[in-house]
């Protein structure tokens, strides 16, 4: 049974891809492209403004090379920057409109998009390609006052609000990559919640990469207005190609006095065939702004896919008492590469922060957390916790730490630990001699040195995750 | 920069006999360090110091001229009274003498190097910069089996006839199987505004051991790059420790390379930092075979508006399996001006090893302190007692009892 089991979850089960007829904007990055991305999604002219400084300023930047992961170098022409199912020129009004493909695909993915088949509590917005298919729940929300949509519904309905905190926290002149997002952006999810409102639900958004030669540029805000709490899960696939994918979204996170956000994400792009053919490229910007007084913004991260993931959830830590926490679980096997950490900064007095952080590499895979742990003058009373744990599966991958201390404050306190090691022999003869086969075995020690992590998620995604640890390592042992 | 550079390399080569070949390999190094420059932190080794700039900073247009053939006197007062040694004395990077007068005269050979080798990968420029402007290069060869009698101790003297200029010094150890000796690097400096580049290189042989003690007390407004680069055979073991406290920055830069089995690196350092001071340690230590071992225990104290960085990084090779690493360094900041910044870095390969790093940094604890001041002492000696345990915790991994004292007494802890 478990044989079975394993045999078909062997391949990447979300590697299928759905035929469905695609509406793309010309092939290659130039203002034309984005006037035309801007003009389909009509969008107000500021953010046509904001686009095209934003793309002046990807003209002088450079791409990154510092990172461990190198990759080919990428045709930024040779991309579609706007890719819609067909049928979304018009956007459909309700779930019946919507081209029966899509929801069978879905289906397949284990996203239910009709409510009244949902058993489990989670407003789901889904992203295909470039635009939001469908975002559940609505009527519910809405009673709370809770804005949960599309970030192109949410330009045309509250434009007051993007408009205020768009690029707030991630400039349009951050990075190479944040640049190219906010310049070509096409969809992503918006979430406000109202003073004092707790979300009675998980809020949740469904990536998918479909079409072929398409880079994904998804961008997501969410703002937790004062005494407020949501807790928000994102989830991601895409079909099987030989190709590599490129996928740069930017998640802006803002919490404002006493609201606390929590931010989960199970990554399962498709990260490329056994010998590394194929893959998403996931170069990912999330930064979360603590604005208010004891506010709390806390992200937690599965990532089994993807063949580079190059991404540093951080937290800016400037409202006085926030908290920030970073929990992640990265998992590479094969030729997969993950450069992945976080960075604390602590501008605000009485700041707290807390990093775990598991690796595990199997294969010829290579993983490396990087962090950066920054206590400036004025954070007096802050401290910092850090634990990033690596475990090594075979000799040919790697396990890297690099991270970095800045301590500019003598009231202020940091601890970092770190260690690297294998699966002691002890624990699998004693797991072995109670008849666990190997695998078995290694499964129930590597679920156990992530469960820190894994608790942290929500109940719905803590099982698809715990699951997801055990797959992304099959094979790897023996 | 570029023209001071050249016309003081043309002065140095002429008033100095270096044959042919040397000139060329000069010239080489020369042209690598004109391309590359001083570092800045553009590269992430200097990050967190970024010499280019504390140079030009501090001490502006740097002359590269030094002139070798001056005799310089020695005062016979600065050596160490308390143990009996050997001594090489070097001032302003000219060795001025080199004495080995307790140690059997044909177990030691005393050359001089006509090559040097850098790795054409290895783009240090600070190296280049020393290997063009260096004096000739002093190699002592400790033959099989012996074992130093005393400590050697080396006297890096500067005196006030030199400011503003770049002094470059370089100096080789070969010790063959079984050999042993132990170092005390002791820097004198009588100059202001200097640049001092140093760099040492020691080849241990199987069986080897290496104890290498820098201290740098006293106080001077000269900027130091310190680079040893230690490569280990089996079963060679080397004990480094570093104090680091007087001068106004120092970078020191330690690498091991553990290529043999069973051999094993030590890297202890100090800093004890007030003013406005600058010193970092860097340490860099390969694990390029089986069953190695190395421990780096880092501690600072950092007073007034002092920064202490320490860059530690542990690599394993595939090949080294079983490998035993570990690191920790700690920091505590007097004042609400000071800083410290770290990063411990591990870069592993091999899935059978043991590596593991910590590194905090704080205030000194207010439990400990109020401790102590209740059982009547005031809160300036409780705190000292409190840094003297800090900092003795480190000066305790000293593993020559003699030198330990000697150590112990130079510094001022107890």
């Amino acid at each position: 049974m478990r044989d079975k089991q394993i045999e078909d979850l062997k391949d990447y089960k979300y590697g299928f891809s759905t035929d469905i007829e695609s509406f793309k904007a010309p092939k290659g990055l130039n203002e034309e492209v984005i006037r035309f991305i801007s003009n389909i999604k009509k969008e107000p002219d500021w953010l046509l403004q904001w686009r095209l400084k934003a793309f002046e300023r990807l003209k002088v930047l450079k791409e990154p090379n510092w990172q461990k992961p190198k990759y080919p170098k990428i045709d930024y022409q040779d991309l579609y920057y706007y890719s819609a199912p067909k049928s979304f020129k018009e956007k459909p009004k309700n779930l019946e409109d919507l081209d029966p493909k899509l929801l069978e695909t879905y289906k397949k993915l284990g996203i239910p998009l009709q409510e009244q088949k949902r058993l489990n509590g989670i407003a789901v917005d889904a992203v295909f390609d470039s635009v939001s298919v469908a975002t559940t729940f609505k009527d519910t929300l809405t009673e709370k006052g809770i804005i949960f949509c599309s970030i192109s519904e949410a330009i045309q309905k509250h434009p007051d609000l993007v408009r205020k905190y768009l690029g707030s926290v991630i400039p349009i002149t951050d990075h190479f990559f944040a640049t190219l997002n906010s310049a070509v952006f096409t969809d992503g999810s918006f979430v406000y919640i109202p003073p004092n409102v707790k979300c009675p639900m998980e809020l949740s958004t469904y990536f998918r990469i479909n079409a072929s030669d398409t880079g994904q540029f998804e961008r997501t805000l969410i703002i937790a207005d004062k005494g407020s709490y949501v807790s928000y899960l994102e989830g991601c696939t895409a079909p099987m190609r030989d190709e590599n994918q490129l996928h740069a979204a930017n998640v802006e996170l803002i919490a404002l006095d006493d609201a606390e956000i929590k931010y989960s994400t199970v990554q399962n792009w498709y990260p490329g065939d056994k010998d590394g053919k194929g893959g998403i490229y996931n170069f990912v910007t999330k930064r979360g702004l603590c604005k208010g007084k004891n506010s709390k913004i806390s992200w937690t991260q599965v990532e089994t896919g993807s063949a580079i993931t190059w991404k540093y959830p951080s937290c800016i830590l400037k409202g006085d008492n926030s908290i920030g926490e970073f929990y992640s679980i990265a998992i590479t096997n094969n030729h997969q590469k993950a450069d992945t950490g976080t960075k604390m900064i602590h501008l605000g007095k009485n700041t707290k922060s807390k990093i775990i952080s598991k690796g595990i590499s199997a294969g010829k895979s290579d993983m490396t957390y990087r962090g950066l742990v920054d206590i400036s003058k004025n954070a007096a009373n802050s401290t910092n916790f850090t634990q990033c744990d690596s475990l090594l599966m075979g000799n040919k991958c790697g396990a890297h730490t690099v991270p970095y201390i800045k301590n500019k404050n003598s009231n202020s306190s940091i601890a970092h630990e770190a260690t690297t090691s294998k699966i002691s022999e002890d624990q699998l003869h004693y797991c072995q001699q109670r008849g666990l086969n190997q695998e078995e075995a290694v499964g129930l020690i590597v679920n156990g040195f992530c469960k820190e992590v894994l608790q942290q998620l929500p109940m719905e995604f803590a099982v698809e995750a715990q699951k997801l640890v055990g797959i992304s390592l099959e094979g790897s042992v023996g | 920069m570029e023209q001071k550079l050249k016309t003081d390399f043309d002065k140095f080569i002429s008033s100095s006999n270096f044959s042919n070949k040397e000139i060329k390999l000069k010239k080489e190094a020369l042209d690598n360090f004109l391309k590359n420059g001083f570092p800045s932190r553009k590269l992430e080794n200097w990050k967190f110091s970024d010499i280019n700039q504390i140079i030009q900073k501090n001490i502006g247009e740097l002359a590269f001229y030094n002139d070798y053939n001056i005799k310089n006197e020695i005062n016979d007062d600065i050596f160490i009274k308390e143990i009996e040694h050997n001594k090489i004395v070097i001032v302003n990077g000219k060795v001025e003498r080199l004495s080995f007068e307790y140690e059997e005269s044909d177990k030691i050979n005393l050359t001089t190097l006509n090559n040097f080798n850098q790795n054409p990968n290895d783009n240090n420029s600070l190296l280049s910069l020393n290997n063009s402007f260096s004096n000739k290069i002093h190699n002592i060869l400790i033959k099989k089996n012996y074992s130093f009698k005393k400590p050697l101790i080396i006297y890096q003297i500067t005196n006030e006839k030199v400011s503003n200029t770049n002094i470059n010094f370089q100096l080789n150890f070969e010790l063959e199987e079984n050999s042993s000796i132990k170092i005390i690097n002791l820097s004198d400096d009588n100059s202001e505004k200097n640049f001092i580049n140093n760099f040492f290189n020691f080849n241990l042989d199987k069986n080897a051991i290496l104890k290498n003690y820098k201290i740098d007390k006293k106080s001077n407004t000269n900027i130091k790059y310190d680079y040893s680069s230690i490569t280990q055979k089996e079963n060679s073991i080397s004990e480094t420790f570093i104090f680091s406290s007087g001068s106004d920055y120092i970078k020191n830069e330690v690498s091991c390379n553990l290529e043999g089995q069973y051999s094993s690196a030590f890297i202890n350092g100090v800093h004890l930092l007030s003013k406005n001071k600058h010193h970092e340690i860097r340490t860099n230590t390969n694990h390029l075979y089986e069953n190695t071992k190395s421990y780096q225990l880092i501690k600072s104290v950092i007073d007034d508006s002092s920064k202490s960085v320490y860059q530690g990084k542990i690599y394993v090779d595939s090949k080294a399996q079983k490998t035993d690493g570990y690191q920790l360094s700690k920091a505590v900041l007097l004042n609400e001006q000071a800083e410290f910044n770290a990063k411990p870095e591990l870069e592993i390969y091999a899935d059978d090893v043991k590596c593991s790093h910590g590194s905090a940094s704080g205030s000194l604890d207010e439990d400990s302190i109020f401790y102590l001041m209740s059982r009547g002492l005031d809160q300036k000696t409780a705190k000292e007692l409190l840094i003297n345990g800090f900092l003795l915790d480190v000066v305790e991994k000293i593993t020559d009892e003699e030198i330990k004292k000697l150590l112990k007494n130079m510094i001022g802890l107890n």
